[in-house]
């Protein structure tokens, strides 16, 4: 799992209000190369919650992100450098996410997240 | 300019909607002209098509799968004369730079609904003597192609459509599907399948109706082993997949045997995410918000405009300060919130530089699936059997099992499922993204319900009937979102669909669709004499049947 789609993923469990951003607990991490893209990188970069993704990256052992962004940051060839490792070639291999609200573990095993839900959370 | 389309004959349906949708793609707004050539069948291969360049005549020829050959038409008639005779009249200052000595060409004859023998090939070939051909003969790589095409009443029993008169046709190719692709991608090389792998034809048409391109961001909720994403990849588009079905998604058949590896098989960038999840309860987080920058206008003139129905109007107001007049009054209801203008690069191309700040919750530029109908492959969703029926509390899961514990999953109707999915398309895709999906339908002698799924986000633009058995067949349909999302809209939108299951889909519920199709036929003693004349009866020609 990218941090991309930890950026879009919230716990939906019933009665949840503020289930956005799950907690990561990194057992695996991998780096995977990924085609720099900048063209992708400024089309994403206003739909993402910039301090989730900085928590996120912390989370998987990487802290060099900038606290704030702002888009004309992205002019910088180092940031985009930056924002594409974090965004799409770091890998939360094993490990789970956890609700911020419930402390619900969805686990994340060979990569792909499991998230769906239990009978008692429908 | 006029040109000649002629297509493959097969999925007739499909032909118009995927050329209309690639035009678009290429940046041709305005609705395509068709017309048929005189004496033809509408399902004939032979269409006539107008588009402005040769250059969106090529492109779109060559991304499409379906279309044959676009051709500069240089003539056509009834008989070798009235072709001559066209050909002749046709104006030199388009023939002769294709003439030229320093050029190679080609000439391919090509008939539709007979084979021609080679010898009678070559005597064609010969009868274009009149044209003063200047170049060399290369058969391998020309600069220039010829194609003579014709088409004629063969007899009435090859199920091709009926031909009142012979019909001759000569052009120059300008572009032509890559045919090539299929066999690369065929299911039969391909290393994870399963029971309902979309058809690499159909997942490549299915592409080109979202108008994937390069950098676009495509969502499969029900993405199985990745068939339709493979195509979507081939194009360029970052893929992104969800399923319910956790062995699916997760494990395959093996570290080489899985969805990944269908991408990693043919070299295709892997996608973005996969992950397992429920389609009727999307573990998505509400507003996603995208701040929508108008940067040289770009997104607003090619995507909002030909969807709004004051398109016509903001295309003629094109200055910046006459934008902001048409924001101020609201008129652009969605946009109309709260908009701040940054001036600045107003003075080159006419450009503007408009910040949007509205949230919208889209993400998404296409999603493209195909949602189990109940047939092949039925649909599931979160929560017991039971549970949902009532007849039991919620199972609460004990705290030492919480970790390992596999929830139990219900019967997913169909219509409830194209239900959730048009509300998460609207929800999560951009402004003018596209919604494409096949939709089940019954065939009850050989009639067809037309009533598909609406929602008020979205225009049906196409739908295309692909015939699957006498019982039943599949449509694939082609929506584009046109207005923004809002709490209002989901409430229209589930009495639309209330109404729409009422009127329609009875036959949608639990398993209705599933015994449709596979109950036994009963005919009634003394009715087997009807059937049988109702076999000779049947039409010689096949119609969408190919």
């Amino acid at each position: 799992m990218r941090l991309f789609t930890h950026n879009m993923l919230s716990s939906n469990i019933k009665g949840v209000a503020n289930g956005f951003p799950l907690r990561i607990e990194a057992e695996q991490v991998l780096e995977k190369q990924v085609d720099f893209n900048p063209d992708f990188l400024k089309n994403m970069f206003p739909k993402l919650e910039w301090k989730a993704l900085v928590d996120g990256a912390r989370a998987l052992g990487y802290a060099d992100l900038p606290e704030e962004a702002d888009s004309l940051m992205l002019e910088s060839e180092e940031f985009l450098r930056k924002f594409h490792h974090v965004l799409l070639e770091l890998h939360l291999e094993e490990g789970a996410l956890t609700c911020p609200e419930t402390g619900r573990k969805f686990p994340v095993n060979k990569g792909i997240p499991n998230m769906l839900l239990h009978e008692d959370e429908v | 300019m006029w040109y000649l389309c002629v297509f493959f004959h097969r999925l007739l349906d499909y032909r118009r909607a995927e050329v209309e949708s690639l035009a678009e793609m290429l940046g041709v707004y305005s609705s395509l002209e068709w017309r048929l050539p005189e004496n033809q069948h509408p399902d004939s291969p032979f269409h006539l098509v107008n588009l402005p360049s040769e250059d969106v005549a090529r492109n779109i020829a060559n991304r499409s799968i379906l279309v044959k050959g676009i051709y500069e038409l240089w003539g056509e008639g009834s008989s070798f004369e009235q072709l001559e005779e066209a050909i002749k009249n046709y104006p030199e200052d388009r023939k002769l730079p294709y003439l030229t000595c320093e050029t190679t060409f080609k000439v391919t004859v090509d008939s539709f609904g007979k084979a021609i023998s080679f010898q009678e090939q070559n005597d064609r070939i010969k009868s274009l003597a009149f044209i003063p051909f200047k170049g060399r003969v290369n058969l391998k790589n020309p600069d220039f192609n010829f194609w003579l095409m014709e088409t004629d009443d063969y007899g009435a029993h090859n199920g091709l459509p009926p031909v009142v008169q012979k019909r001759i046709f000569f052009g120059r190719l300008v572009g032509g599907a890559d045919r090539k692709l299929l066999p690369t991608y065929q299911l039969k090389s391909r290393r994870y399948l399963g029971p309902t792998a979309m058809d690499a034809e159909m997942a490549f048409l299915m592409a080109n109706q979202a108008q994937v391109m390069p950098g676009k961001l495509v969502y499969d909720p029900f993405v199985g082993t990745g068939s339709i994403l493979v195509a979507a990849a081939h194009f360029g588009a970052m893929t992104m997949g969800a399923d319910i079905d956790i062995r699916a998604v997760r494990d395959g058949r093996g570290p080489d045997c899985n969805v990944w590896s269908n991408f990693k098989q043919y070299g295709l960038p892997l996608p973005v995410a996969l992950l397992r999840a429920d389609n009727n309860l999307p573990p998505w987080r509400p507003g996603l918000k995208e701040v929508i920058v108008f940067d040289s206008g770009y997104f607003f003139l090619n995507t909002m405009i030909p969807f709004h129905p004051l398109g016509a109007w903001l295309v003629r107001a094109l200055t910046v300060d006459e934008m902001c007049e048409g924001y101020g009054s609201g008129s652009f209801e969605c946009l109309a919130a709260s908009l701040t203008m940054r001036e600045g690069n107003t003075e080159e191309n006419n450009s503007m530089s408009l910040v949007a700040p509205t949230q919208f919750h889209c993400i998404f530029d296409a999603i493209l699936c195909d949602p189990p109908y109940g047939v092949r492959a039925g649909g599931r969703k979160s929560g017991g059997r039971k549970l949902l029926k009532g007849i039991v509390g919620p199972y609460t899961v004990p705290d030492d099992k919480r970790t390992d514990h596999i929830p139990s999953t219900a019967p997913y109707s169909l219509a409830e499922c194209v239900h959730d999915l048009l509300d998460l398309a609207a929800r999560m895709l951009v402004m003018g993204g596209r919604l494409v999906y096949f939709y089940p339908v019954l065939r009850e002698n050989d009639v067809v319900e037309n009533h598909f799924p609406e929602h008020p986000c979205f225009k049906l633009i196409a739908s295309s009937e692909q015939i699957l058995s006498s019982r039943y067949s599949r449509v694939l349909l082609t929506m584009v979102k046109t207005g923004s999302y809002t709490e209002k809209v989901a409430e229209a939108a589930i009495i639309k669909h209330q109404e729409f299951k009422e009127n329609y889909v009875k036959w949608l519920g639990d398993c209705n669709l599933h015994s449709s199709v596979f109950s036994p036929a009963h005919p009634q003693l003394g009715e087997e004499p009807d059937s049988k004349s109702c076999k000779e009866l049947k039409p010689k020609y096949r119609g969408k049947y190919v």
